[in-house]
């Protein structure tokens, strides 16, 4: 990294802040009502949402992360982007449309639909303000880390002023602008984030004659571990890691492909439009979009080992997250000189800069949403709450979530918290799946299931996780000097879901509970779409 | 909220209609099948790049080698999926949810 990319990304980057803020003090003005603030009015577009949902979920661990994965590890940073991929399908199958059809503005309408409100509204608000802080957590902590590497920002307190500054916006985005801003921040990013992805992969192939086997090849070659580059193996379940690390593979390859339809951040996109329809094509223009990014990050990756080399990307990243920028910096010094790779770079970072933002903002929205509409509004007031009361506790909430968020960035600056975005897909899988699935589809399903399902199957990821070897008992763990793990997986997925189903099973058929009448009715609404939220017609 | 105040026997009625057993009936035959087929594809995928190397490594041509093209499969069938879906909904569901979602709306007024 040099002086002047410093400079030029720090002024792309103040114009992305500049144009987002304008766009989010545009968007409170439209902001009218809590059906605004939650659903941005339900008024987007199914491709509007689409590029939304693309925003909303390729993280910088998905754009840097698993670029970096496959230019040091090869091949199995693939692995990664295709359980990202694959999971897509259940929302679209089983989730998006029925939602958008019976609920309103969080997770929890659905599932507190034809059940006692006041339980499965705690438990639903709970998991959504629990997978949401760990994922929230995760970028703070990798957005410290990355500005400080991108920007050259090297001290602690720059580290943290960096945290101050993202998390500051974040909270500007969400509390002025509410679904709208947020909406328009992550759309966006996620056409500059599909731009540069675009622009770079477009010159590294270009290099090689847009021939990708050649590719392969240099970077195999320049990997110095030859034909098992480009293999699975290098990262995941290695030979000496036995027959644990395939399990944990295994389950990591669960929890990705099941938890994406359980993130709350991601479920509350499908409100955002007017009809189920466009719900489908939301995640129709999304599959596209996420798809089509993760087959870049596959050329980007292996550009960067072909390029750049896997040492001198270890060297300047253990982790490898910086594989991508300076693929951007060696393609454009070896094809426009020095400017070009500046420029390239600076473009790069800015890029990687907005994608946090876009991320967190969404994930603050997910849980303040859920904290004001869930816990606060039906818990609390039990119903009673005014429409006006409702979006300021969310604004107000959407502050402390934002501040505290801050603040553990900073403690945890340093630390390994990598682990989080799996457990957040963990927790996301083994709770709020199972309630999903069992309220829409399951005849018999009632209170009792709903709150186990729940409950049983975020103790049983955060339990597995506190006594895996990510959190003690190993060099890489997050106390590495302790030992009190005893589950020998770092994914608990494997285990953790299938006891989050069966305790939402066995809930169920413990209690007599049943209301054939309302399950009657959320059968029809998610169905045929009678009843459904309407757009706001302002 | 206007769903509040129906009368909910008007669901039941309509839960118990032929056509709406039809709408559930192309709904889960459909995606149950599908859903359990994806997964099973994609297990299968991590499976072999779990347990066999060997196999994944096989050099089809140039550097290409099984394992690219078996992800790269994932890819295409997830397009494949999403996309026969939109079809099989736009033809067969969309239509039958319309007509009941009318006359439900009409016996609510």
């Amino acid at each position: 990294m040099n002086d002047s990319s410093h400079v030029l990304s720090t002024i792309l980057f103040l114009v992305f802040v500049v144009a987002t803020l304008g766009i989010t003090f545009w968007a409170s003005r439209q902001t009218k009502d809590a059906t605004d603030f939650y659903a941005g009015g339900r008024s987007f577009s199914g491709a509007q949402n689409g590029l939304a949902i693309g925003g909303d979920y390729m993280s910088a661990a998905s754009f840097l992360g698993i670029a970096g994965i496959i230019a040091l590890s090869g091949y199995d940073g693939f692995l990664y982007s295709i359980g990202f991929l694959v999971a897509w399908l259940v929302a679209l199958l089983l989730v998006a449309e029925l939602m958008r059809n019976s609920g309103k503005f969080t997770m929890a309408d659905v599932l507190a639909f034809r059940m006692s409100p006041r339980p499965v509204r705690t438990a639903a608000g709970v998991s959504t303000i629990t997978v949401s802080i760990f994922y929230l957590l995760a970028q703070m902590v990798g957005a410290g880390a990355l500005v400080g590497l991108l920007l050259g920002v090297t001290s602690d307190a720059g580290k943290a002023l960096t945290i101050v500054g993202v998390g500051a916006l974040m909270i500007v985005y969400v509390v002025v602008g509410g679904m709208k801003g947020t909406t328009w921040v992550q759309i966006v990013k996620a056409v500059l984030l599909m731009g540069g992805a675009t622009l770079i992969t477009l010159l590294v192939l270009g290099k090689f004659g847009f021939n990708l086997s050649a590719l392969l090849g240099e970077a195999a070659q320049k990997s110095g571990k030859g034909e098992a580059f480009l293999n699975a193996g290098g990262r995941y379940a290695t030979d000496a890691q036995g027959l644990a690390g395939k399990i944990d593979l295994i389950s990591l390859g669960l929890a990705l492909v099941l938890g994406t339809a359980g993130l709350p951040h991601i479920l509350i996109r499908f409100y955002t439009v007017p009809t189920a329809k466009d719900a489908r094509k939301s995640v129709l223009w999304g599959i596209g979009i996420i798809g089509t990014f993760y087959l870049l990050t596959l050329v980007l990756g292996f550009g960067a080992a072909a390029l750049v080399g896997s040492g001198a990307i270890a060297a300047q990243d253990k982790g490898g997250n910086t594989a991508a920028p300076q693929l951007a910096l060696a393609v454009g010094q070896q094809l426009f000189g020095d400017v070009g790779g500046t420029v390239l770079l600076a473009i790069i970072a800015a890029v990687a800069f907005a994608t946090i933002l876009a991320v967190v903002a969404g994930l603050t929205l997910a849980s303040s949403s859920s904290f004001a509409h869930d816990l606060y509004a039906h818990v609390f007031k039990r119903g009673t709450a005014t429409d006006r009361e409702e979006v300021l506790v969310a604004r107000i909430a959407a502050f402390v979530i934002g501040a505290v968020s801050i603040g553990l960035g900073i403690l945890a600056q340093g630390q390994n918290v990598a682990f989080l975005v799996a457990l957040a897909f963990a927790v996301a899988a083994s709770g709020n799946l199972p309630a999903i699935l069992y309220s829409l589809f399951w005849r018999r399903f009632n209170t009792a299931g709903a709150v186990s399902a729940i409950y049983g199957g975020l103790v049983s990821a955060l339990v597995l996780v506190i006594f895996s070897p990510v959190v003690s008992g190993s060099e890489t763990a997050l106390f590495p000097d302790a030992d009190f793990a005893w589950f020998p997986l770092s994914n608990p997925g494997i285990l953790s879901i299938p006891l989050g189903f069966f305790a939402g099973w066995l809930g169920t058929v413990l209690s007599k509970e049943h209301n054939a009448a309302k399950f009657a009715e959320i059968e029809v609404r998610s169905l045929t779409g009678v009843g459904a939220e309407k757009a706001s017609q302002h | 909220m206007t769903t509040k105040h129906h009368d909910a026997s008007v669901y039941e009625q309509v839960q118990s209609s032929e056509q709406f057993q039809e709408l559930k009936r192309r709904f889960r035959a459909w995606t149950f099948p599908m859903t359990a087929a994806f997964l099973a594809w994609y297990l299968l995928y991590v499976i072999l790049s779990a347990w066999a190397r060997d196999f994944m490594g096989i050099t089809l041509f140039g550097n290409i080698n099984v394992a690219l093209i078996f992800g790269v499969l994932q890819f295409v069938s997830t397009f494949l999926i999403a996309w026969a879906y939109a079809r099989h909904a736009g033809k067969k569901l969309d239509p039958l949810a319309d007509q009941l979602r009318h006359e439900v709306e009409e016996k609510q007024q």
